[in-house]
Formats: structure tokens, sequence, C-alpha cells
């Protein structure tokens, strides 16, 4: 399949408890499963299926998804601030390949 | 059913052919989301206190990328927060459309994304706190053009 290519907008700063707005969208067709093809084949599911959000190794939010969401699966959560340290995004395809991405955040 | 007149005799075909017609796919859609509600649930009702918001367009053009945000009521504190919230649809093929879990470090319970209409129909989100108890909330969404491939 075409390459999935991650993208999240996070602040890079913030202040100590601040609540912060995270931003994510990964690249996919989000095939449902449900789709048929021209020789009236179904088409098989291929989808995102689970995406977490970490932040120094702690689970801050996390998304069971499912066939309903749409193409390039987009993610809006918040997180408040209390420490500086590292996001982790990891989103799962069906095929078992996983996408990371990480980010810094400073908090002062 | 022995005094039937031949009006209710007529009546009754009229409906029985409605019936045979259409086999309810919109009546299995919407019995699927409730079994869907139940399993997540446990069963246990689901109050519709107002403290469950689901944001989505009146209107929505085009049923492949429609705009949901969710947000729950909550000081989102170790104490008092929000676990997890189920979006259902009452009318896709399938009623699944995602879980959010939530932790304490939210800060507030929101999350937005996007999902796929088939059709007209009503969106289900339904939370459940950390004190067990379940809250939900609906709204209908009118489609203009079905984002399940049809």
């Amino acid at each position: 399949m075409a390459k999935s290519k991650p993208r999240v907008k996070v602040p890079k700063k913030a202040g100590k408890g601040e609540v912060i707005t995270i931003k994510t969208l990964i690249s996919h067709k989000m095939e449902s499963g449900l789709r048929k093809d021209k020789k009236g084949e179904l088409i098989p599911r291929q989808i995102i299926n689970r995406f977490t959000a970490k932040f120094n190794g702690a689970t801050v939010f996390e998304a069971e998804i499912q066939p309903a969401i749409s193409a390039n699966p987009y993610l809006q959560f918040n997180m408040r601030a209390e420490d500086s340290g590292e996001f982790e995004f990891i989103w799962v395809d069906d095929d078992g390949s996983t996408y990371t991405k990480k980010q810094a955040l400073s908090v002062s | 059913m022995k005094d039937m007149t031949r009006r209710d005799a007529l009546s009754l075909a009229a409906g029985m052919a409605v019936v045979a017609a259409f086999p309810m796919p919109t009546m299995a859609a919407a019995d699927n989301a409730m079994a869907e509600i139940e399993q997540f649930t446990g069963g246990a009702e689901a109050a519709q206190s107002g403290r469950v918001t689901l944001e989505m367009p009146e209107i929505a053009e085009n049923g492949n990328t429609v705009p949901l945000k969710v947000s729950v009521d909550s000081p989102m504190t170790s104490d008092d927060h929000v676990k997890r919230v189920i979006i259902v649809s009452m009318g896709n093929p399938r009623p699944g459309v995602a879980t959010f879990r939530f932790s304490p470090m939210n800060g507030v319970a929101e999350a937005s994304t996007r999902m796929r209409l088939a059709k007209t129909q009503d969106v289900v989100a339904v939370a459940e706190l950390s004190d067990g108890s379940f809250h939900m909330t609906k709204t209908t969404v009118k489609v203009t053009i079905g984002g399940c491939g049809g």
C-alpha cells in the first residue's frame, strides 16, 4: 500500500497546568471492507484500527477505530501539561504495521 | 380476529406487503446499534443527563467525512474522570465508529474526529465515568451524499 504518513500538531512549549490541544492525522485509505471492486468482489478491509498517545511512557489518550472513521483519520484531544517530556504517537494498521511519531514538549 | 371486516383484511394485507417489500434494513441497523451500546454499558442504563455533548453538522453534504466533536462535563481528576466514550452510528452498515479512552492527564474530556455516514441518521455518544455511571446523547445528521462507497 501507499506509505502512510503521520502528522502531528502539538505546541512545543506550554505553561505548567495549561491544557494543550493535540491534533493528529495519518494518511491512510481506511478501506472499509464493505466496498466492491469492478468485478463485484469485496475489497478486503484495511484500516488503522488503533491510535495511542503516550507522554513520558504513560498513555494519555487512546482510540479504537472502526471502518466508519473517514480516510486519513484525524484525531484531536487534549492534555494538561505538568512536566516537560516527550510524546509518542502510535498508529496500528490492520496489516500489523505500526507508524510512530515522537515530539518533545517543554513545560515552564 | 374472527370479526375481521373486509377493510381490516385489506389494510392488514397491505401492511404485510410493505413489510415484505422492505425487510427493514434500517431497523436492523438500529438494533445492531442498540446491541453495541448495551455491550459497552454492560446492560446498565445510560442517562440522558446533558453531561455529554456531541457536536456534528446538522446537514452533511458529503457523508465521506463528517466532523464530530464529543465532550463530557467532567473535572478530569483522578477521583472523577471520564474513562471511555463510544460513538455509535444508528444507520451505517456497521454500528461501531470509535471508542476513545481518556485519562485524568487529558485535563478536559474532549475529542474530535471525522466519520463516514451512509445516510441521514442519528449518531449516539455514550460516556463511562470513573464512578461507573453511563451518560449519553444523540444528534441527527442529514446526509446529502452517503459515504460508504454507495
